[in-house]
């Protein structure tokens, strides 16, 4: 601490001690609660994302096991039909817009700084800003649920059931808004990650070297910026047909009701791959590390999940196959759907490939991505029946396409979501979760989940349609109905176990180094966890497994300034270095900017007028954000 | 890794055998039945697969590699294109089979039965355009003569429903403010149970309905029969009945032809007994179930439009006597 | 090193903060579908003045927690009940015809709910027929409720939106009608 720092003092100048209290002084989160509120550092945000996305999760499976619960016998009056309606629809909502999709962009929003090497994500403030309004959003959602004014019309929001004559009271403009918040801060993510892929890549990392991961949250971000407008319209359209009397969605009128739908599923399934690409990306992260090679068809995964991204947009109406829409049309799509298949196919053939010339090594981690092939290939193969038009009017909302959905989200995104929190655990928080109950969480989850959900493929096949609250004796569902509601208790079991480990680990675990698994990406070049400026030396990358070249030493770049917040910016092909860009400071404006814009929302479910009179306390907040403090941004 | 292939497989071909009144593996009609075959196809081809994938990777779990990497990701490169070639020929197969199957299913019936179903929350209304004499309405369960292809023309009152038979074809969603079709056949007279598959509300769970198919003569019969005005009551009971019927709330929503009662919002009661079930496919018609309908229809289906209309014990004996003499 | 931060503050934020709202609240939007028989019954037990016109609900009501008016589940019953038991053919969509306007302000026999539940229940002269013996008593109830939201000057919370019809007048969430221009 002896030397002191001038103004303008590069990174070249210091040693490793004073480095570190140089970088610590300008890059820590200020302590305190103020500290908290304020801070932008993509770590701790990202951590609050992951964190509140579990229990978003657990919030979620209480629901499923409510719902098991009720269904476990025919005739059952455990819940009522209103409740029951409410709780299927909180239930998926909840997992897709307040777990799946965010806890997905909260491990890039911690990962991907890391492992392109910078020293925070591009625009943190607006960062702090989505984690608010995505907490606001679940908190909205929940806390309507509790007081019985949950939605009660399915996450897909149907109108006319939907619409103001069949919608009673606020319940559905509760859901529209909630759709609001999480797409707020998903765009805002999105965004960031976008920018932080393109721009602030450590020196070298060309676009071939980019981590499978961070290709994969770069496909699913464009996917989001393309899609949640649809959405974000379509709720937009309800409200305005609800509280001012609009008709986007009256035929009387010259609406249509089938346009919900269109804009509705041009969204909603393209937010299956926004779900399931980055589980793409963690397997390919993942996988190399434990069968201890280089992962197998860089650049064919990298176009598959490029191509994914765009044939996402061309599938929507395989949801609709059953409206009445035009023969050719749907033929179409059955055509598109199938070609899906092509591009899932050579991720599934590459993974293979580079299990085939690797040598496994079966950490907790890797026996996720094993669950992951065989539920997930399962899904697909499902997949490929519903994408059928013919064979989908028979398992079209039956408990076939429940079985189906449940088979790609967990087989195809929680297990290998899992396997990740597995993996980087130690970067996360300096020990390693537990090895011994890892395997039997994951041994847990797996028969659990097969035993809960295959049975439901023969239940739809049985003509059991979905979102029921309860079927008659004589159908002779009763049986499956309690195999499955029985598996469900294990699986929440399951679940429990991993909270479980994940707690104690995080306290009592066994104290990680570096680099634990022995990992080639960047995020595992600094300590565990990474200190607040993640690099004291800005790495340099001459591949595209860094760590594993060159006997695992860096060369490294400087010249970055010591006495404020500041990053490098490269070109977005080669990543060749072109400008310092300072970075901001922590402050509170976000938080402000987001109980403002909170207040608008919630405010319009009232009255129209809030629009107006919100948009005063959101200009104020904003124009304190953005406010110029008097610092130059950047320099080449 | 503990893979499962056996107990699925064998769930999976456990139930290929099963039957069921409403289920699709139990195909009654051409139209179910096609799409029963592909969806066998479908299933063998696409387990195969699965199983190919796992094997595959069990092997490769197993091995130990001896190449070098230049030759590993050669040989991979042609593993993985010819899998991808395999792929796109699989695809396009299934692709066709799909366009084909939906072609079989539909191609024009020759001089169908029309019948015009119009789904309300949560029931039916099944109307048969009059070819001799008037228009037939009934609700929750639609008769067809069995081996006549039926032209079922679908409309929503309300909100989005969907129409599904599975033994006999596969669903339709009715829409409002569209119209939409299907034409399914039974092949034998028998009981067909379907039931609405499009989320509808509070009470989704409980709006079913029969499909019964009869010889054509049988058919041909019970149209004649529903074109009659209801029976007069036989007793007294029965009489009075009627009378607490047409004075009670009972009258304003539902129609009973040939008394006073001629409420829309309802279903039509005028041959209510000549129906298999009550309440949309959940209760049995019988006297007894009607009564306890009746007397409390909001427990037993909660949050549907019949209110609980105050009875004596005696009313509600009376008017479900009466209700059960109208076959 | 950093302080790791961050987890603790997600679990609680989103657990604590969802559970003070349960505190905090109760079941604001409850869906009542049955009401018990004894309390159907005391739901007629209205007490007009003389005139026919001002009263007071039955005990009942308040006891009740005043849901009618206050619940947008029984307003939007109402509504559906006012096109199923044919209020349309006197009184247009609120506008009036052979019968009066009932979005204009004027009530012939004032606007509170005990009146209207009677105005229902019993017939007026003039041709307004009596319903007591085609709905049953928390009908009239939703219907009387609906009829006076329709005609309030103010749109309140629970007021329903417009129809899946073609359109006459504003909806009852966008009062008031009456100044409205008319299509």
């Amino acid at each position: 601490m002896s030397a002191r720092i001038q103004d303008d003092q590069r990174d070249t100048d210091l040693a490793d001690a004073p480095l570190d209290a140089a970088l610590r002084r300008v890059w820590d989160t200020p302590r305190g609660v103020w500290g908290a509120l304020a801070t932008v550092d993509h770590k701790v945000i990202g951590r609050r994302y992951i964190a509140t996305a579990f229990v978003f999760l657990a919030f979620g499976g209480v629901l499923a096991l409510l719902m098991r619960w009720q269904l476990a016998r025919p005739e059952s009056r455990v819940l009522t039909p209103d409740l029951y309606n409410q709780i299927f629809t909180v239930h998926g909502t909840s997992m897709m817009f307040l777990f799946a999709v965010p806890v997905m962009e909260a491990m890039a929003v911690y990962l991907v700084p890391l492992m392109v090497g910078t020293r925070n994500i591009a625009f943190p403030r607006l960062n702090a800003f989505s984690y608010w309004m995505y907490l606001v959003g679940g908190i909205l959602l929940w806390g309507a649920f509790l007081v019985d004014m949950g939605p009660d019309i399915g996450w897909f929001a149907y109108v006319p059931l939907a619409g103001p004559q069949y919608g009673a009271g606020k319940r559905v403009d509760i859901w529209a808004q909630m759709i609001t918040f999480t797409e707020i801060s998903a765009l805002a993510v999105a965004v960031e990650i976008v920018v932080t892929v393109l721009k602030q890549r450590a020196p070298g990392m060309s676009l071939d070297r980019i981590p499978l991961f961070v290709w994969a949250m770069l496909v699913t971000s464009f996917i989001i910026i393309m899609a949640m407008p649809a959405v974000m319209v379509a709720s937009t359209a309800l409200i305005l047909d609800r509280l001012v009397g609009t008709h986007f969605f009256n035929p009387a009128e010259g609406g249509d009701v089938l346009l919900w739908q269109h804009l509705f599923w041009f969204f909603g399934h393209p937010e299956v791959y926004i779900i399931f690409l980055p589980a793409v990306g963690m397997i390919s992260s993942i996988l190399p590390t434990f069968v201890r090679r280089p992962i197998f068809g860089y650049l064919p995964l990298v176009l598959a999940m490029v191509s994914v991204g765009i044939l996402s947009f061309g599938l929507w109406v395989h949801h609709m196959f059953t409206t009445g829409l035009p023969r050719l049309g749907e033929s179409f799509f059955t055509a598109s759907s199938m070609a899906i298949a092509l591009p899932s196919g050579i991720q599934i053939f590459c993974w293979l490939a580079t299990i085939w010339y690797g040598r496994p090594v079966y950490r907790t981690p890797f026996l996720f991505i094993l669950a992951f092939f065989f539920t997930f290939i399962m899904g697909g193969m499902t997949g490929v029946m519903v994408a059928s038009v013919p064979l989908d009017t028979q398992l079209h909302d039956s408990y076939f396409v429940v079985a189906h959905f449940h088979y790609v989200l967990v087989g195809g995104a929680v297990f290998p979501l899992l396997g990740g929190v597995y993996y980087w655990f130690p970067k996360f928080t300096g020990r390693m979760m537990s090895e011994r109950v890892g395997k039997w969480v994951a041994g847990l989850l797996f028969a659990a989940f097969n035993f809960t959900f295959f049975p439901m493929h023969v239940l739809g096949l049985l003509g059991m349609p979905r979102r029921v609250y309860t079927y008659q004796l004589d159908m002779g569902w009763g049986g499956l109905n309690l195999f499955v509601s029985l598996s469900a208790v294990v699986l929440a079991a399951g679940f429990l176990l991993f909270f479980y480990d994940a707690v104690r680990s995080a306290r009592h675990g066994e104290p990680a180094g570096d680099n634990p698994w022995g990992a080639a990406t960047l995020e595992w070049a600094t300590a565990s966890p990474p200190p607040s400026y993640n690099f004291a030396r800005l790495p340099v990358v001459r591949s595209a497994n860094p760590l594993w070249e060159d006997d695992g030493v860096l060369p490294v770049a400087g010249g970055l300034r010591v006495d404020r917040r500041e990053l490098l910016v490269t070109t977005v092909g080669g990543a060749l270095p072109e400008a310092r860009e300072s970075s901001p400071r922590p402050t509170i404006w976000p938080l402000w900017s987001a109980l403002a814009t909170t207040a608008l929302l919630l405010g319009s479910i009232l009255t129209p007028w809030a629009v107006v009179w919100g948009a005063v306390p959101v200009t104020i907040a904003l124009i304190g954000w953005f406010w110029p403090g008097g610092r130059k941004e950047e320099e080449s | 890794m503990r893979t499962r292939p056996l107990p699925s497989l064998a769930l999976l071909l456990l139930c290929g055998g099963c039957a069921g009144w409403q289920s699709a593996l139990d195909p009654q009609g051409p139209s179910a039945q096609a799409l029963g075959q592909l969806l066998h196809g479908f299933v063998l081809v696409l387990a195969a697969i699965w199983l190919a994938v796992l094997v595959v990777l069990a092997v490769a779990l197993r091995r130990r590699s001896r190449a070098t990497p230049q030759a590993a990701d050669r040989h991979a490169g042609i593993a993985v294109g010819t899998a991808c070639v395999a792929t796109v020929l699989v695809i396009t197969g299934l692709t066709l089979a799909s366009y084909v199957t939906t072609r079989v299913i539909s191609a024009g019936a020759e001089a169908p039965l029309v019948v015009r179903v119009r789904a309300l929350q949560w029931w039916w209304e099944v109307t048969y355009p009059g070819e001799a004499g008037p228009d037939v309405v009934t609700a929750n369960e639609i008769r067809i003569p069995a081996g006549r292809p039926v032209r079922i023309e679908l409309s929503a009152a309300d909100v989005i429903h969907s129409f599904w038979v599975p033994n006999l074809a596969g669903k339709q969603d009715l829409i409002p403010g569209r119209d939409n079709v299907l034409t399914l056949t039974a092949r034998r007279p028998g009981q067909y149970r379907g039931q609405c598959a499009e989320f509808c509300g509070m009470q989704h769970a409980h709006m079913a309905f029969m499909v019964i198919a009869e010889p054509p003569e049988a058919f041909a019969a019970w149209r004649a029969a529903q074109q009659a005005d209801s029976a007069a009551p036989a007793g007294a009971e029965e009489a009075f009945g009627r009378q607490v019927f047409e004075q009670k709330p009972c009258g304003a929503c539902h129609t009973v032809r040939g008394t006073e009662a001629r409420g829309t919002n309802g279903p039509d009661l005028t041959h209510l007994a000549s129906r298999a079930t009550l309440a949309a496919g959940m209760l049995p018609m019988t006297r007894g179930a009607l009564a306890a309908w009746i007397a409390d229809p909001q427990t037993i289906k909660p949050g549907n439009n019949m209110p609980m209309v105050p009875l004596t014990p005696a009313e509600l004996q009376a008017v479900s006597a009466w209700l059960a003499t109208l076959r | 090193m950093d302080r790791v931060g961050g987890w603790k503050d997600g679990v609680v934020l989103a657990v604590v903060l969802p559970a003070l709202v349960l505190l905090g609240g109760c079941r604001l939007e409850d869906r009542e579908t049955r009401p018990d028989p004894p309390v159907a019954q005391a739901l007629g037990q209205v007490a007009l003045m003389p005139n026919g016109i001002g009263g007071s609900p039955p005990e009942v009501y308040a006891a009740l927690g005043r849901p009618y008016r206050e619940s947008a589940f029984h307003l939007s019953q109402g509504k559906r009940l006012y096109e199923w038991f044919g209020c349309q053919a006197c009184h247009a969509d609120g506008q009036g015809g052979s019968g009066p306007s009932l979005i204009d302000g004027w009530w012939n026999y004032g606007p509170d709910l005990p009146t209207l539940y009677t105005t229902i229940h019993d017939g007026r002269p003039g041709g307004m027929p009596a319903f007591r013996d085609r709905m049953t008593r928390d009908q009239i109830w939703q219907l009387a409720a609906y009829v006076q939201a329709m005609g309030a000057y103010t749109g309140s919370l629970a007021a329903p939106g417009r129809s899946d019809r073609p359109q006459t007048r504003p909806a009852e969430n966008r009062l008031p009608a009456a100044s409205a221009p008319l299509r």
